[in-house]
């Protein structure tokens, strides 16, 4: 053992690389390794959260399916019931009218038997009359009628 | 190799364990030791400077990947160890894990490979492996001392470190006893550091050295001797990194029991 002045220098030697470590070497190795720890962390709490609101989208998307399927059962119900609604009264409608067209006609048909009729019977005395103007023709005297004709004449005028 | 022809078994061995130095009892320097750990230290700590400047936050590739795994290594022992508050620690830790690693690393180097290479350039003494020179580990011990003082002083103050190296751990009473006992403790810890890596370096280095003496004594060995000193290199590299994180950890220790109290 030769112990001497080298423990000294070996000293400042051991002391300079501590201060270069502490001053130069360390903190700047720590800073990365712990903005890098840092980000990891953040990296995966951030995939955490996107997994969270994935399940949390996912879930929403079923109810509002759910909810969609629900009101588009409604919607189609309602319109079966809406269809069912409008052919009845389509149907009514129809039978009131067939009603309608029926009656209307069978005034009409009556009507036109009244005015047949009506025609007829004008004919009827006109061809009375006709039948009776060839019977009387024959031993009607004009003057002997000529007094009543005046008289009716004067009494229509 | 010494440049003059031939040695015996003897001359080489104690040619191996001389240091090139300068100068004259206490002030004279072991030029080697200062120098291959220097270089060391500087290669190292300025490598890990550069990487530290740049280092980035996103995805750490090669060197700076290899920095941070020792790093962080460390870094993990401070904190299941030292649980304090300290700016110092942590980069203590790393600078002598690093540093006694890459010293004790010169071991696996072939023993005559860079004496012969300082020899030629006509530097006659070289002893590669810094840690195998007690010079070296009680200069880091003692600064270790130091700074486990300045640690003590710093979280308990003066009254607190007196108060405890007075009455723990016999009471009030029998003060001289405790001082004793801390007297003891306390130099003990700087001295163990020191004489068990220089003790571990020392005999890893002279079985190398005693494995080339029997490879240099006759042709029919040097097989076998590869062979063991193979064996034993690959054996020593649990060894260098041991007693680095030895010294590491245990130097911790030492600063997280002056940092609490007892």
């Amino acid at each position: 053992m030769n112990i001497n002045a080298t423990l000294l220098g070996q000293a400042l030697w051991f002391a300079l690389f501590i201060w270069l470590t502490m001053k130069y070497v360390w903190p700047p190795l720590q800073k990365a390794m712990q903005d890098r720890q840092k980000q990891i962390a953040d990296g995966l709490a951030a995939g955490e959260k996107g997994r969270q609101e994935l399940a949390a989208s996912a879930e929403k998307v079923s109810q509002e399916l759910q909810k969609t399927k629900e009101q588009a059962m409604e919607i189609i119900s309602q319109a079966e019931k809406r269809s069912g609604e409008l052919i009845e009264e389509a149907k009514n409608q129809a039978k009131l009218e067939g009603e309608r067209i029926v009656t209307a006609a069978k005034a009409e048909i009556e009507q036109e038997v009244n005015r047949a009729k009506e025609l007829l019977r004008a004919q009827v005395a006109s061809l009375a009359l006709a039948g009776a103007e060839q019977i009387l023709q024959k031993e009607i005297n004009a003057a002997a009628h000529g007094d009543m004709l005046q008289r009716l004449e004067s009494e229509l005028g | 190799m010494a440049t003059s022809g031939v040695q015996t078994s003897g001359e080489y061995i104690s040619h191996h364990l001389q240091n090139l130095h300068v100068g004259q009892g206490f002030w004279s320097l072991h030029l080697d030791t200062l120098i291959v750990s220097g270089l060391l230290g500087l290669l190292a700590f300025g490598t890990m400077m550069l990487l530290a400047r740049k280092a980035s936050s996103g995805i750490p590739t090669g060197a700076q990947n290899c920095v941070e795994m020792v790093v962080s290594l460390v870094n993990d022992q401070v904190k299941d160890t030292f649980h304090a508050k300290s700016d110092l620690v942590t980069p203590l830790a790393i600078t002598i894990f690093v540093w006694v690693f890459l010293m004790n690393a010169m071991d696996l180097i072939p023993v005559d490979f860079l004496p012969l290479v300082a020899s030629s350039a006509g530097v006659d003494y070289l002893k590669v492996v810094p840690t195998t020179d007690p010079n070296l580990t009680f200069g880091m011990s003692i600064a270790v001392f130091f700074i486990m003082i300045a640690m003590n002083l710093k979280f308990k103050g003066v009254r607190g470190l007196l108060k405890e190296a007075l009455t723990v751990p016999f009471g009030k009473y029998l003060f001289p006893v405790n001082l004793l006992f801390r007297i003891i403790e306390d130099l003990a810890k700087p001295i163990s550091l020191a004489l068990r890596l220089f003790g571990n370096m020392y005999a890893g280095e002279m079985v190398f050295i005693l494995l080339a003496v029997w490879m240099g004594a006759s042709y029919w060995w040097v097989p076998a001797g590869v062979a063991l000193s193979l064996a034993w290199a690959l054996f020593h590299i649990l060894i260098i990194t041991l007693q680095a994180f030895v010294f590491m950890m245990l130097t911790v220790v030492y600063m997280s029991m002056a940092a609490e109290s007892h």
